[in-house]
């Protein structure tokens, strides 16, 4: 197996699923001859064919309905937004569209879109090329919700999600994208939607991360065995419909439970989880589940690395919990 | 209407300019007819049913009859039909049953979408009739993709979506028009335009002379029709269509009309337009202009037996459905997704159990 980076495990899952299926199709901005802007559909055109893989006109309404009819017509669009930010003149196309067409035709329709898009902090993109939209989507009745955060996962989970019959949201981890590197099988390779992964095991507390927040957890994980505390991360990777039994499990044995997340904290998806840890957990707890989360206010540019959590950030957390 | 730059095809004495004849049969002629006075049917009854508490709610659309039906009639199969709300006719044109067009008002098990949305949101994936949105001209942007795949596929087939004026200031009337001509995509755009939207006259939807004229800003033809005359419908949208399956792209035709009836039954139309301009209106009926043709060729003998014939039809629907049972409980978490995940199962069973 090889090492690659999260960027081109994204487009060998594109390229894989390609190749296998002639009914997938790639459309967005910049993404035929660009290769789009993070690369991550690069050489596809060339391989593909400009009927594959659409160059089309800038404006986001368009692409994701686009998509949908498109995908009620037989084929597998996956359709790229070049940022998470930049998804909002088609939030109605997703909400009411997208994420509706199967329950209200009856299951007569189905819209079988992946919709990628790069999201989170960390590139200095300021506002608007930074935010983490994930609850959002989480909130609308059918859609799923993705996020990997590492090359193995990518490639999975976007398979994964090319061949399912559920509209997606694929959301990428921009910071991660150059910066981890992972083996990653070769041809066609699958990881289930719906399944989380342990990414480190531990006895005294379970530490919830997604996206580009799974690496600052290993890190505060880390800080925190040093000082004794076993930690065990769980990255959902799906995080609708989230891998509950997993999470549930897991706290039920460490007693304690923290959720790590970039996006704000008000109404985020770590009040969610820990709303679910409290309901499902409640005579296991040995200290209230605590969130560490981005702050109530816009993504603010120069503050980035304040604003966004990290290791110091999460260790406090645990070590407060563990005080409780 | 006399204007040159208007497609009109039936004149008042009866006859009809043989320039712009489509060209359709007795049969067809009749069938056009039918299904005109059908609809109007189903709108008399729609309107006392919700007025009597039976069902909640009904956009009706009396006086726009020759555009759906018109519109209906050119569609073949293999095409597909992304209609707005008020476009029932086009369904029915096309095949979609009386008893599932009834159903789906109630809302009860004899609805084939299980009571999932509000009556005038029909679906009939067996047409191609795309599940209507109750948000204006939403469903042109899917239009574009489903035209895309057909194409790709090296399909001749053409999508027709259907939409108001005020759909034409929408996002979405500009991301698909625009997609359409810069992929050169079979989509026909049929705007009825029956100048109001709810309230707002079609004055404020825009400063252009017609609505037809904003297609040459994406490079696609646009074209304006007599939307009170079923055959200039039938002829501009069969050209359109023609056009599109032929592989040279896509169309807007500006169908003019008027909505003689409320926006739905929760609009009065008394506080933003007069009496005297609906009369106007009412002298130009689609379906009476359109039996005057019919007698003077001697395809329409009794047309009050005709409309019994239909107001019975419906009425015999109704009586059909409305005794049928309410849907079950547990669909409501069916079809959020293919299958159902643990959070719908879990609150499934709890209301299913009494504990919600």
């Amino acid at each position: 197996m090889a090492e690659v980076t999260l960027i081109r495990a994204i487009n060998d899952a594109l390229a894989t699923e390609m190749a296998r299926d002639p009914s997938v199709c790639v459309l967005g901005e910049d993404v035929g001859v660009d290769g789009g802007v993070f690369r991550a559909t690069e050489g596809l055109l060339h391989r593909f064919g400009q009927e594959r893989v659409i160059d089309t006109p800038l404006n986001e309404v368009g692409i994701v309905g686009m998509a949908i009819g498109m995908a009620m017509n037989g084929l597998r669009p996956v359709a790229e937004i070049e940022f998470s930010d930049f998804i909002y003149p088609a939030f109605d196309q997703i909400v009411s569209e997208m994420a509706k067409m199967r329950y209200r035709s009856a299951g007569q329709f189905s819209v079988a879109v992946v919709l990628r898009a790069p999201s989170g902090g960390g590139i200095r993109g300021g506002h608007y090329h930074s935010q983490s939209p994930e609850a959002y989507y989480i909130h609308t009745a059918g859609l799923v919700v993705v996020m990997p955060s590492t090359p193995a996962d990518a490639k999975g989970l976007l398979s994964s999600a090319i061949r399912g019959e559920d509209p997606v949201i694929f959301l990428e981890p921009k910071a991660l994208y150059r910066t981890v590197k992972g083996e990653v099988p070769q041809g066609e390779y699958l990881v289930p939607i719906g399944k989380g992964r342990i990414v480190r095991p531990g006895d005294d507390l379970t530490l919830i991360a997604w996206g580009a927040m799974v690496p600052v957890a290993e890190k505060a994980a880390s800080a925190a065995a040093g000082e004794g505390v076993g930690v065990e991360i769980i990255d959902p990777r799906t995080l609708w419909p989230l891998d509950i039994e997993m999470i549930e499990t897991s706290v039920r044995r460490t007693g304690r439970a923290v959720v790590l997340h970039e996006a704000p904290r008000t109404c985020g998806f770590g009040a969610e989880v820990s709303s679910l840890i409290h309901e499902r957990c409640f005579l296991h707890l040995k200290a209230p589940v605590a969130r560490v989360t981005g702050f109530d206010t816009p993504f603010p540019y120069s503050l980035e690395k304040t604003y966004l959590p990290d290791p110091e950030r999460t260790l406090r957390a645990i070590r407060a919990s563990m005080a409780y | 209407m006399t204007d040159p730059e208007i497609l009109s095809v039936l004149r008042p004495d009866g006859t009809i300019d043989p320039a712009y004849d489509p060209g359709l049969d007795g049969t067809e002629l009749q069938s056009l007819y039918r299904h005109m006075v059908l609809l109007r049917a189903v709108d008399e009854k729609a309107v006392a049913l919700q007025r009597s508490g039976r069902i909640g709610f009904f956009v009706p659309s009396t006086g726009q009859e020759a555009c759906s039906i018109g519109a209906g009639h050119a569609v073949r199969g293999g095409d597909w039909i992304f209609p707005a709300y008020r476009d029932h006719g086009v369904g029915l044109m096309r095949g979609y049953p009386l008893a599932a067009l009834v159903g789906q008002m109630l809302g009860n098990t004899t609805d084939t979408t299980r009571g999932r949305q509000m009556p005038n949101h029909w679906c009939d994936r067996s047409i191609r009739l795309v599940s209507v949105s109750s948000p204006v001209a939403t469903q042109l942007p899917h239009a574009v993709g489903a035209a895309y795949a057909a194409k790709l596929r090296g399909e001749r087939v053409a999508v027709l979506t259907t939409f108001g004026d005020g759909g034409t200031s929408t996002g979405d009337f500009h991301a698909a028009m625009n997609f359409t001509g810069v992929l050169r995509l079979p989509v026909v755009f049929l705007c009825e335009n029956n100048r109001y939207a709810i309230s707002v006259p079609v004055e404020r939807q825009t400063a252009t002379r017609t609505l037809a004229e904003k297609a040459r800003a994406y490079g696609l033809p646009g074209v304006r029709v007599d939307g009170n005359d079923v055959l200039a419908v039938r002829k501009a949208v069969g050209d359109a269509m023609d056009r599109a399956r032929a592989g040279e792209g896509g169309t807007l035709i500006e169908a003019l009309t008027y909505r003689i009836g409320p926006h739905s039954t929760s609009d009065d139309p008394t506080v933003y337009r007069s009496e005297e301009e609906v009369a106007a209106w009412r002298v130009k009926d689609p379906i009476r202009r359109f039996a005057v043709f019919l007698e003077r060729r001697g395809l329409l003998e009794d047309p009050a037996a005709e409309e019994a014939g239909a107001k019975e039809a419906v009425r015999l629907a109704v009586e059909a459905a409305e005794g049928a049972p309410p849907v079950p409980l547990s669909s409501m978490f069916e079809d959020v997704y293919a299958d159902i995940p643990w959070h719908l199962a879990e609150q499934r069973d709890a209301l299913l159990s009494g504990k919600r």
